[in-house]
């Protein structure tokens, strides 16, 4: 018999299927957008669950305004494309309101003020659910998130007391002022998303791909030379062929030595790579449990 | 690798800490190289501030705070690695009693459950309970992992007289297919690699079992059912009339100029075409997901389900359930709860407790009959209106249901249609 899915195959259809029963089950979702390849991944995972229609919801960005200039360039030119709506919750604004104290010093990063933003994004939209591109194989925190994530009115993750998912049956019931978080590609590894965007042919951001940029090297990890970062004595920037695995903002985002210039290059290099590819971000370095305590409060 | 012909194989682990689970998560993901290198340094230096000699596979599964703080695993756990073959999705279920709910999860969507027993102990009370539970939820494919083969002296009377008892057990149980495997976690012996300590064991390793385990046919390919998930209708003018029902393909296959049957309104058509963002598909098998298209212009909505006119499910509202329940307060008898099954949601009322299952003993106490968080009954239950069912052995997907608090909004049961 030959009914049988390939395993790419049979990870679209469950992400897929968890999308739909999103757009069925919620009133108001949102997709959270952060430009990276997890998200785009869904961006084409949400064209496909619900064609010939448009995708039901919009795409939310959270800006933290220490973009790659390559990230909102990809964003633009994939909403035109896809016809989706576009929502921007601002880092900047949330800063300026005093909302939130930006942080100081050489290590100073706008990630963590991303929770307070969206959360903001959030309640302003009045979204009830919203979808990310978390992946499980990400990070030991996310390894035991559910596909349909509760969260308080306080937008928390309450690890110890998560609903049992069982079968194809997903419960998206709440309170009032309680919302989700769905993660409709939570099965997928790293090299299951290089590989099917790869089957796919889905054009990326060229930030993915290997290019020549200016970068220094701090605590072990490559950053790439901007404004944003404020470099320390003896940081030396120089020129590398490099590219990113995970694009976050600036401030955080590791770059890697590397040649891969095509998709198939990166995943013969993903496939033999002895690094996580969050090994590279600053953000999770900070303590051994630094992204369970970020969900707990409501970072995505 | 040829990638695009891989599969993906879900399986599930039971076990307690005692038992080696944790390392033999850890010792699968060692030796297929599937561990990174940030993360063995990361474990390397937890297990040296713990004041451990060598480095603990253990810790690698272990992932929230208070989990690495008491040496014990609190959640359901996925983890993944690849071969050239196959993509694995390992469900990591805690082993101790209170964490049956866990394993029950875990074990809902696996095709394969790993029970491993320590040859010093042989069968053992916990080891009955996950085979009843594997038993229960359907696991097609059973391996006995009979582990810490080194501290017997990697003796086969000893293997032999647990797979000797192991089976005179399982007699009782719906298991249709049961492998046994001795192995040493801890000094990698069958488990990735053949052990040249045991010349008396012919068969595979557990890798070898797990990469050619027969899974293609675990799926139901014979009653065609489709559950409703979502109407797609663009209203745009290029598609003005499109009207799609979309949804994943709970059994059977379905093809272009099927006749078909809509429930719970009876009416038939054809199917006029089975769409996909890659273009139309002559059939469509489960679990994928597609949209379909029917020749009639027929009022369908999400919670229907469209079958062959000659192969219906039942179409009831009293439903038989063995039922699993998750939370500390106990089912109330004559309780009323939310029912969900496939895309369908309707109230239910518990008519009747049968009995409730020891499941050490697979004992029916028709005495005891409060069901608390962890217990599994046999129930009886009335819906609001009639649900489309199959027996959960015939169709996974079409013979389970959960049950929903209403006031809570908690997920309390899970239950297969008998």
């Amino acid at each position: 018999m030959d009914y049988q899915l390939n395993h790419l195959r049979e990870l679209e259809s469950e992400s897929i299927f968890i999308l739909r029963e999103v757009a069925a089950q919620f009133e108001n979702p949102v997709l959270m957008f952060s430009g990276g390849k997890d998200s785009i991944l869904m961006v084409y995972l949400a064209q496909k669950a619900f064609y010939p229609g448009k995708i039901p919801f919009p795409l939310l960005h959270i800006d933290t305004g220490h973009n790659f200039d390559e990230t909102i360039a990809y964003r633009d030119a994939l909403v035109e494309k896809t016809g989706a709506r576009l929502v921007v919750g601002s880092v900047q604004e949330a800063i300026d309101k005093g909302m939130v104290v930006e942080e100081k010093g050489v290590n100073a990063s706008r990630n963590g003020l991303q929770t307070v933003a969206l959360l903001e994004a959030l309640e302003k939209g009045k979204y009830d659910a919203a979808l990310g591109g978390a992946r499980r194989d990400e990070e030991k925190a996310r390894a035991k998130e559910r596909f349909f994530s509760h969260r308080d009115e306080f937008g928390q993750w309450d690890p110890k007391n998560q609903r049992p998912e069982l079968w194809n049956l997903f419960n998206a019931k709440k309170q009032f002022g309680e919302h989700f978080r769905v993660f409709p590609i939570s099965n997928w590894t790293e090299l299951d998303v290089w590989q099917y965007l790869a089957m796919e042919e889905v054009e990326l951001p060229s930030l993915y791909y290997a290019h020549k940029r200016m970068v220094f090297e701090r605590d072990g990890v490559l950053l790439a030379d901007c404004d944003y970062i404020q470099k320390k004595p003896g940081e030396v920037v120089k020129e590398m062929m490099v590219r990113c695995r995970t694009i976050g903002d600036m401030t955080c985002t590791g770059v890697w030595p590397s040649n891969a210039t095509t998709t198939k290059d990166i995943i013969e290099e993903v496939a033999t790579t002895r690094m996580t590819e969050r090994g590279g971000r600053t953000d999770d370095k900070r303590s051994e449990t630094a992204m369970e305590d970020r969900k707990k409060k409501g970072y995505f | 690798m040829d990638y695009q012909s891989s599969e993906l194989c879900r399986f599930t682990t039971a076990g307690s800490v005692d038992d080696g689970k944790s390392t033999l998560i850890g010792r699968m993901l060692y030796d297929s190289k599937s561990i990174f290198q940030d993360q063995m340094e990361q474990i390397e230096a937890s297990s040296l501030r713990r004041g451990e000699s060598e480095v603990n596979l253990a810790l690698l599964t272990d992932g929230l705070k208070s989990e690495r703080e008491q040496g014990i695993t609190i959640d359901v756990a996925y983890r993944y690695f690849a071969t050239p073959k196959r993509k694995f999705i390992i469900a990591d279920t805690p082993g101790h009693i209170q964490y049956t709910r866990n394993m029950v999860t875990g074990a809902s969507t696996a095709n394969v459950a790993l029970v491993l027993v320590d040859a010093r102990n042989g069968v053992v009370e916990q080891t009955r309970r996950h085979a009843i539970i594997a038993s229960l939820l359907q696991i097609p494919h059973l391996v006995v992992c009979i582990n810490k083969m080194d501290l017997v002296d990697y003796s086969e009377d000893a293997y032999e007289k647990i797979k000797e008892d192991f089976e005179k057990f399982a007699a009782k149980l719906d298991v249709k297919d049961v492998h046994f495997i001795p192995i040493s976690a801890l000094k990698g012996d069958n488990v990735v690699h053949r052990s040249d300590r045991m010349d008396w064991y012919d068969g595979s390793t557990l890798m070898y079992y797990l990469e050619n385990v027969h899974i293609a046919s675990d799926y139901n390919f014979i009653d065609s059912r489709f559950p409703v998930q979502y109407v797609v209708r663009p209203n745009t003018d290029e598609h003005h009339d499109y009207r799609g029902y979309a949804g994943r393909i709970a059994g059977g296959i379905m093809k272009k100029g099927d006749e078909v049957i809509v429930l719970p309104s009876g009416f038939t058509s054809k199917i006029k075409k089975i769409d996909s963002f890659d273009g139309e598909l002559q059939e469509a098998f489960p679990p994928m997901s597609v949209t379909v298209l029917l020749e009639d212009d027929i009022d369908i909505s999400r919670g229907d389900m469209i079958v062959r006119a000659n192969n219906q499910p039942e179409i009831t509202q009293d439903i038989d359930v063995m039922i699993s329940w998750f939370n500390d307060r106990p089912l109330a008898p004559r309780g009323k709860y939310t029912i969900m099954h496939t895309t369908q949601e309707a109230r239910c009322m518990i008519k009747e407790v049968k009995y409730r299952l020891d499941i050490n003993t697979l004992h029916r106490d028709l005495e005891n009959k409060e069901i608390k968080m962890n217990d599994i009954a046999r129930v009886t239950l009335r819906t609001t209106k009639p649900l489309f069912v199959d027996a959960y052995r015939k169709n996974r997907i079409t013979g389970s249901i959960i049950l929903v608090d209403e006031g809570t909004n908690e997920t309390v049961g899970a239950g297969m249609i008998i």
